[in-house]
């Protein structure tokens, strides 16, 4: 049965949607654009749709993925077209490739976040990425629904930097792996305002850039390259 | 400038309240259009948390229909909890709409739909957030234009507007398609000349048009004894006794043809498609039934295109074919199996809420039911014994039920759910413990039709709420100590029953949410001061029983209307009798105030009515005092097929055999419920 690995991107306002938002959404989506979608056997038969880790509620995100079993074949570019059209702005579908390759969720193991921070200080964020980065460890506590989970922010994080954007903005980015439980954007800020005096007035605005394979030099590798190449070396296979 | 928005100022706060998406509105086919191109602004407020108010239908009717026309702007919006509330307070945010986030003190007109009166608090919510003066008598403002919105109620609710009368301008009852419309061309004429005359000037145009009642053209007096002595017109010109729209031929307004699509989750995650509006069984307790009179179906026809239409354009994967009894639409037989033919192997599921306990509704459940789970159905006999299912003239007899739950348990069904009532006029314990011997019966006939013991039933009762406009509108509430007390009684004999007692589930909340409600159903404009009271002393989301709270409403009763000679008792457990002026009498649903009263004696006499879709005219009095008939079928037509969302070229079954493939419906989604209320 075919499938499809889908990156969308959640933008704007929308970022405020929580995962099982998404979900209903891209379900609904997928009926708008008529994409032949495979359903489960059983007594309440479910889209086949398989989801990689969510960036949560409030954070906007340049890099999520699903992947989708299709009851009859359809071009990914189609896909990618349709769907994007069925869908409100700010979800907004970036590709769809066939999957080709071993299981997405084994090519993922890291995120690279944006936040930008209005009305934070430059040079106050400085002291403080430096500070967590000289950390051996470092744990905060999150209020969940199932009481408080305690994650050890400085493990997850790989690097950070931070830049200004304006006088009244400053921006980290930083890159954290993949733990469990997740240590999410909000948690690096919790450890920064931990380990040095950080003012933050209004809510940082999160942005996930990359999600992907975490490389030595600290980059990521895009996920759906495997089988995009996969895709490539087939077709040239058919020409040759 | 007008109508900005003041998203830059809300976003910060978004991440520090609960389900922050309920504000960003973008939801499929919203509508936003640029604030400088309208001539009427309309904001519609459905006036209760987001996830409630969403899929309202009539606020996405009107909010379609007046975004069609190229010069009018819609737009939506909901109550904030009380967390975000505070946050705009702080931040002097106003009340904003969740389309463009627009104040909705820059609108020109303020829609609020009320389908139940515990919003009542929600709208001087609204109202103060929007910077609108909570009562009218404050919105008189000299000279041309207006200062404020003119707030607009309308919904069942509204059929007694009396207790809001002092906050809202205008009334609208009945049904609003035209009626907006009707509005929005007075409003633009009234407002390309000069506006003449101010927020006065245009109420004054709309009610003389007979478009809407508005509450402060009529005085009401009080008779000493706390009665009402008079509700007179003050001014000649205006109707005597403003009349509802009804709406005909439903053909031809098949909306929302584009359904909105939540992005947040809301209480109803399908497609509503009203296939007929209007009911004339005649329960007695039904306030909707009464006031949405004739019965005018949709064609078997238009219901399957808006079913199609309504499908492609939101990707619902459910659909509820909607009214007050659905199963009475002259054609549920040729709709439910075209449409189960049709949807078949695409895994969209078909419900049917509402309808009658009788055999036939087992088999419309099988259809839309085909190849899937068999859960639950449910059935609403309402009222515990013969006699009184009589008195409220809903009739079904104990064999008809017991005939109707073994064929569904025969049917592979495995629950069944029995709604009734609590507290209907001349009802005694007797009656309501009869519920446990229905309850006995139905898990016995289960038992025997399905040959195993593994039956469930559940039942769940409500307390009953005397409304206007209906022959039990002179009835006195029961109190709801004899309501809490009649249903422990209920409790501890059915719990007591060693044969079937583990098997009957029992569903049931404290009486005292339903006397307010009751309060504000038969209330009149002194009601509205305790409103106001509640509200100042925090009153919010009353529908909600974690904000609900009777001592609050019994101190402001108590502290607003002690003075006056009346009371919550006065209004709520009072007998009425036939001479007294009721605060809703001045307005017009129809029916005849002589035929309701002998409604009521028939009524006490445990006389039942026939159906006048089937029997001859009794004389309700609402088709020749609206000009209206019953429009029912049948048109002998059948469902056209259409290769639906969903169902692809290579559709799933011939892709793939077996469970997936031959498409089973969801079917604990295939309700059948007898509520009409």
């Amino acid at each position: 049965m075919a499938r499809v690995r889908v990156r969308f991107a959640k933008r704007g306002r929308l970022r405020f949607l929580s995962h099982r938002d998404i979900a209903r959404t891209f379900e609904r989506g997928l009926r708008r654009a008529r994409i032949p979608v495979a359903f489960s056997a059983g007594f309440s038969p479910h889209p086949r749709v398989s989801w990689v880790g969510a960036a949560p509620t409030g954070a906007a995100s340049e890099a999520e993925y699903f992947e989708v079993a299709l009851s009859a074949p359809m071009e990914p570019e189609q896909v990618r077209a349709e769907l994007d059209a069925a869908l409100p702005p700010g979800l907004d579908v970036l590709h769809c490739v066939a999957a080709d390759s071993p299981p997405l969720p084994d090519r993922i193991d890291a995120s690279r976040w944006r936040l930008r921070m209005p009305g934070a200080a430059i040079a106050d964020l400085d002291v403080a990425v430096a500070e967590l980065l000289g950390r051996e460890s470092l744990t905060v506590e999150r209020a969940t629904k199932d009481g408080r989970r305690r994650v050890d922010v400085r493990e997850a994080v790989v690097w950070a930097v931070c830049r200004a954007e304006n006088d009244t903005c400053a921006i980290l980015d930083v890159v954290v792996r993949h733990t469990t439980p997740a240590v999410r954007p909000d948690d690096v800020l919790t450890a920064l305002s931990a380990v040095a005096v950080l003012s933050v007035p209004v809510p940082p605005e999160p942005t996930r850039l990359e999600q992907g394979r975490l490389r030595e030099d600290g980059t990521l590798a895009d996920p759906l390259v495997p089988d995009r190449d996969e895709a490539a070396r087939l077709v040239g296979q058919l020409e040759a | 400038m007008s109508g900005q928005s003041l998203f830059p100022l809300l976003e910060p706060l978004l991440p520090r309240v609960r389900k922050p998406v309920q504000y960003v509105g973008g939801e499929g086919n919203a509508v936003v259009k640029p604030w400088g191109d309208a001539a009427v602004h309309w904001c519609l407020m459905y006036p209760d948390a987001y996830e409630v108010g969403l899929p309202n239908q009539g606020v996405q009717i009107l909010y379609e229909i007046l975004n069609e026309q190229p010069d009018v702007l819609a737009e939506r919006t909901y109550s904030v909890w009380p967390d975000l509330e505070a946050l705009m307070r702080e931040h002097r945010i106003p009340q904003f709409t969740v389309d463009g986030h627009r104040p909705v003190g820059d609108f020109d007109l303020f829609g609020v739909s009320f389908s139940t009166e515990l919003g009542y608090t929600n709208l001087l919510s609204a109202l103060d957030l929007a910077g609108i003066p909570l009562r009218t008598a404050d919105r008189a403002a000299p000279g041309d234009g207006l200062t404020w919105p003119v707030v607009i109620a309308g919904g069942h609710a509204a059929f007694n507007p009396e207790p809001i009368a002092d906050f809202v301008d205008a009334v609208v009852l009945g049904d609003g398609e035209q009626a907006v419309l009707l509005i929005t061309d007075i409003t633009r004429a009234w407002k390309a000349a000069g506006a003449p005359g101010g927020r006065t000037e245009l109420l004054h145009r709309l009610a003389r048009r007979k478009l809407v009642y508005v509450p402060e053209f009529y005085d009401v007096s009080y008779r000493p004894d706390g009665r009402i002595a008079a509700v007179t017109r003050n001014r000649d010109d205006v109707p005597e006794r403003p009349a509802k729209h009804t709406l005909t031929d439903l053909d031809s307004w098949p909306y929302p043809k584009t359904p909105l699509v939540p992005l947040a989750e809301t209480v109803h995650e399908r497609l509503s498609v009203e296939i007929f509006r209007g009911c004339t069984r005649g329960c007695r307790f039904c306030q909707a039934g009464m006031i949405t009179r004739p019965v005018r179906e949709r064609s078997i026809t238009t219901v399957g295109e808006m079913v199609d239409a309504g499908l492609a354009a939101s990707g619902f994967s459910e659909v509820g074919l909607l009214s007050l009894s659905s199963a009475d639409h002259s054609e549920i037989g040729e709709i439910a199996k075209g449409l189960a033919d049709r949807y078949e192997g695409t895994n969209t599921a078909l419900s049917l809420p509402s309808t009658r306990v009788d055999a036939f509704n087992v088999t419309l459940a099988n259809e839309f039911s085909r190849n899937g789970r068999r859960s639950g159905l449910t059935f609403a006999p309402e009222g515990g014994s013969e006699r009184l299912r009589r008195v409220i003239n809903k009739t079904v007899s104990a064999e008809d039920l017991v005939r109707t739950v073994s064929t569904a348990y025969a049917n592979g069904w495995r629950q069944v759910k029995l709604y009734f009532m609590c507290g209907l006029p001349t009802e005694t314990d007797q009656d309501v413990l009869e519920i446990a011997d229905l309850a006995r019966e139905v898990i016995r006939a289960g038992r025997r039709a399905s040959g195993h013991r593994d039956i469930r039933c559940t039942v769940s009762i409500g307390g009953f709420v005397p409304k206007s406009h209906t022959p039990f509108q002179w009835a006195g509430q029961a109190s709801h100590e004899v309501t809490d007390q009649r249903l422990k009684l209920l409790r501890d004999t059915v719990r007591a029953d060693r044969e079937v007692g583990r098997a009957v589930g029992f569903r049931y909340h404290d009486g005292r949410p339903g006397i307010i409600e009751g309060l504000l159903a038969r209330g009149d404009r002194r009601v509205g001061r305790v409103i106001e009271r509640v509200w100042r002393d925090g009153g919010r989301f009353d529908g909600w029983s974690e904000y609900f709270s009777f001592a609050r409403w019994e101190a402001a009763c108590e502290a607003e209307l002690t003075g006056l000679g009346v009371s919550l008792d006065w209004f709520t457990t009072r007998e009425r009798d036939e001479r007294e002026i009721l605060p809703w009498d001045h307005l017009d649903a129809g029916l005849d105030r002589d035929w309701l009263w002998a409604d009521w004696q028939d009524a006490l006499r445990a006389t039942e009515l026939d159906d006048c879709r089937w029997t001859p005219c009794y004389d309700c009095g609402v088709c020749p005092t609206m000009g209206t008939e019953n429009q029912i079928g049948p048109t002998g037509r059948t469902l056209i097929p259409v290769i639906p969302v969903g169902r692809t070229d290579a559709s799933a079954a011939s892709a793939e055999p077996g469970p997936a493939g031959s498409s089973p419906v969801p079917s604990d989604l295939a309700r059948v419920s007898a509520s009409s209320t």
